[in-house]
């Protein structure tokens, strides 16, 4: 009945939360550095296309000042044409203009288009001029020049250091921003993974807050998807307890069965031994007595031991005097101690009510002196003392039976069925100890075995909370 | 053998003594500083004696430091850095007062980039790149002759001078002087930023051009004549040289004319090649510091205008440098500009090429 361990029992297959967050922050990671990148390559267009609108509004300007004033090409380059692209970046700038690929005006060695652009059609390139990245435009335009065609073409180029840094600043912003999306991002995923494992959480706690004999359904409410687990954990717990009601109906309904039977037998066994004279058939007789009597007390633990389970699992509280619960027992149980010569000593200080089930207390404490007088030798004296600690009630059965051997485990004692190892001289079930412990636990107390003061036995305290 | 080596040394004395190998004209040279300590070569379009004391000051600070000093004219200063003869050791500053000459340095990759010391001081205007920086701002001015004028209301705006010439032909015919921009780059940049700003330039040239106009190469030899008598109005004239001549200051009037007056900025670049880059940009730095600081400073040669614009400032148009002053370096702009200059000023119906 110990409760398993899951820590050291159950295999874990990873953590559901930690899954979780790794996979949302590993997306959100993914997301970021797409993010990033389609930034950065629309905002290199964007500062492309910038740069170029400006050089070809240079172009133009320039070609639209382009004359054939008799018979030669004159050219009057608006100040603007040149103005316009200092006023927009700090960049250097180069031009030239070309009558059928010889240089007519400009910079005689800038580079010139490896294929001449169609009139009307810009071409654009980026290349390296002068030490310097340069971006240029090309610009052509067929004129009629001596009755014969002429193909003008003209060339506006700027470096690209403003773009550059405009560039390299845009990256940065755009890594900001993207580092801030990453961080949200992941600080939503953490807050998500966790709080969606929260209702597993939630209902762990419930189930592990039940007390070892909560055997009702679970009523917590779960999300949809946990709510087939706790179906199935509830139709578990529910086959568990029904299970566990007739197993112990069937134990009481035999106890009960058996023990009425056996005092029939136990009566004619008693009857038989007053007309028998023959030794060994008394003897016999007496050993079968024994037995009857040890079968039936068993039988009656055993139905002791139902009864608490029954009560325990719908315990009623009311007000309980400890003190003259104990007193009623003393005295009802002082003849059977008389008969061994046992010393019943009971001693109260005055004590409060607890609040508790008189019938369960008074078959736990029943249990511990039965047992006490059991085992005691004669012409000792057993010592039932009642008294109130700071926070609760304690009855304490100390006996001077010698005691439990040093090395045998007294909790041991309280499971079912278990008894001391020497006790086998004497008629018992191991029950005793075991309702005890439970009606304690029902309370919310403890039962506590250890050697008497004196060394010479065993004390038997049990402990309810005043609460 | 001893005759080779001989010869040798001989060559290398002779390469020593001409300095520098020049296919350009140097107009004068002179070494600040002592003896033996590295020196900055500086090439400079402005006259040693205006800068000598704003050199001395910076000296003072740099002990051990001298600054060679060659003074050229701008097309000979753009020479010797474009197209330096074999043998020619670097220069490390380049001043000039050819602004376009100078952006067109900048923009052709000579130049170095240099972080001014304070940067707050200058107006944006100022530099261009952080390769340009422009250290004075140098009026182009109207010169007039007192005499000329007496019983004359003085003209404060071009508008004025056109009526004035209308109304009065005879008295100025002959007698008026500007430079001959195709001789000039200085005279150019004044002609081209006129036409630029306004359509007036044109109508005055015309004027000019029915006036017998006479062209001048310098500055000088304008305010020169203006104060003999000669001349009645220069046009375009440098300012800051004319102010400069304090000893004709009771015959010639120096008038900055109030519906524009485009200022020439003075510009010093670091050039590329320099191997004292620390001294150079000291040496720019001491320049811009003289120019636009608030304290000015005794050695600063030139008149100090507003850097911000205000109600003050306002007909002052500093010119703007960038890549816009490449325009008219352009060599079928210049021939089109010049010859719509010519056809102007000389009355020439025929236009010339």
């Amino acid at each position: 009945m110990s409760p398993p361990r899951p820590e050291s029992q159950l295999r874990t297959s990873g953590s559901l939360s930690r899954r979780l967050t790794l996979r949302l922050v590993l997306s959100a990671a993914f997301l970021t550095l797409v993010l990033f990148f389609v930034v950065l390559a629309f905002v290199r267009d964007i500062s492309q296309r910038t740069q170029d609108s400006i050089l070809l509004a240079s172009a133009t300007s320039i070609m639209d000042s382009l004359r054939v004033e008799a018979g030669q090409i004159t050219l009057d380059i608006p100040y603007a044409a040149l103005s316009m692209l200092g006023n927009v970046s700090n960049d250097r700038v180069f031009y030239n203009v070309r009558k059928d690929g010889e240089v007519l005006t400009g910079y005689e060695d800038l580079p010139a288009p490896s294929q001449a652009p169609s009139p009307g059609a810009p071409s654009y390139a980026t290349e390296e001029y002068r030490g310097a990245s340069l971006r240029r435009v090309t610009l052509a335009r067929r004129l009629s020049l001596d009755g014969g065609p002429a193909d003008i073409e003209i060339t506006v180029a700027q470096t690209r250091e403003g773009q550059t840094a405009e560039l390299a600043r845009l990256t940065r912003w755009a890594l900001m921003m993207g580092g801030g999306f990453f961080l949200v991002s992941a600080l939503i995923g953490i807050w998500a993974a966790q709080s969606s494992v929260q209702p597993l959480h939630a209902l762990t706690g419930v189930v592990s807050r039940r007390g070892p004999k909560d055997l009702r359904p679970v009523r917590h409410a779960v999300p949809s998807e946990m709510a087939p687990l706790v179906q199935s954990l509830n139709r578990f717990i529910e086959r568990l307890r029904v299970s566990l009601a007739r197993s112990e109906d069937f134990i009481a309904e035999a106890a009960h069965r058996v023990r009425t039977p056996l005092a029939t037998v136990r009566a004619q066994a008693e009857i038989t031994l007053r007309r028998v004279e023959k030794a060994e058939n008394r003897a016999s007789l007496r050993e079968m007595i024994r037995a009857i009597d040890e079968s039936s007390r068993a039988a009656g633990q055993l139905l002791d031991h139902a009864m608490v389970t029954f009560r325990t699992d719908s315990l009623e509280r009311k007000p309980v005097d400890l003190d003259g619960l104990a007193r009623d027992l003393v005295e009802r149980l002082r003849p059977v101690a008389d008969l061994k010569d046992i010393d019943l000593q009971y001693s109260c200080a005055g004590v409060s009510p607890l609040r508790g089930d008189a019938i369960l207390i008074q078959n736990a404490v029943r249990n511990i002196l039965d047992n006490a007088i059991k085992y005691a030798p004669s012409e000792t004296g057993v010592l039932i003392d009642v008294r109130q600690g700071p926070l609760d009630v304690i009855i304490s059965v100390t006996d001077e039976a010698g005691g439990f051997p040093a090395e045998e485990d007294t909790a041991v004692l309280t499971q079912r069925f278990v008894r001391g190892s020497n006790a086998a001289g004497t008629i018992g079930s191991g029950l005793g100890l075991t309702i005890a412990r439970e009606v304690a636990e029902a309370h919310g107390g403890k039962l506590v075995i250890e050697p008497s003061s004196t060394g010479a036995g065993a004390c038997v305290s049990l402990s309810f909370p005043l609460r | 053998m001893r005759v080779i080596v001989l010869s040798l040394a001989l060559i290398c004395g002779a390469f020593a003594f001409c300095h520098p190998a020049q296919s350009f004209e140097v107009e004068e040279f002179r070494r600040f500083g002592p003896e033996g300590a590295p020196a900055l070569k500086v090439l400079s379009t402005t006259d040693t004696e205006v800068l000598a004391p704003l050199i001395d000051s910076f000296l003072a600070q740099f002990p051990g430091l001298a600054i060679e000093y060659t003074t050229l004219g701008s097309a000979d200063l753009m020479k010797a850095i474009t197209r330096p003869p074999p043998g020619q050791s670097d220069f490390d500053i380049a001043i000039s007062s050819a602004m376009d000459l100078q952006t067109k340095l900048a923009n052709d990759g000579y130049t170095r980039r240099h972080l001014p010391e304070s940067p707050a001081q200058m107006p944006d205007w100022a530099s261009w790149r952080g390769h340009v920086f422009a250290f004075s701002q140098e009026p182009a001015a109207l010169i007039l002759s007192r005499a000329a004028f007496s019983g004359l209301e003085l003209p404060k705006t071009r508008q004025d001078l056109i009526t004035l010439l209308r109304r009065h032909p005879d008295r100025f015919r002959g007698r008026i002087g500007t430079y001959d921009i195709a001789a000039s780059g200085l005279g150019y940049l004044f002609a081209t930023q006129d036409a630029r700003t306004s359509e007036s330039f044109w109508r005055l040239m015309e004027i000019f051009g029915g006036l017998e106009t006479r062209l001048y190469c310098c500055s000088g030899q304008m305010i020169e004549d203006i104060a003999r008598g000669d001349l009645a109005i220069a046009y375009n004239v440098l300012g800051s040289y004319a102010l400069a001549r304090t000893d004709l200051a009771d015959r010639i009037v120096v008038i900055e004319p109030q519906d524009y007056t485009n200022m020439m900025l003075r510009t010093a670049v670091i050039l590329k090649e320099t191997s004292l880059e620390k001294e150079a940009g000291a040496f720019i730095d001491h320049l811009l510091n003289a120019a636009w600081s608030q304290s000015p400073q005794a050695a600063y040669p030139f008149e100090r205008y507003p850097a911000a614009s205000s109600r003050q400032s306002a007909p002052y148009r500093p010119i703007q440098l960038g890549p816009g002053l490449l325009v008219y370096l352009d060599r079928l702009k210049r021939a089109r500009f010049l010859g719509e200059w010519r056809s102007a000023i000389t009355q020439d119906e025929t236009r010339g090429p």
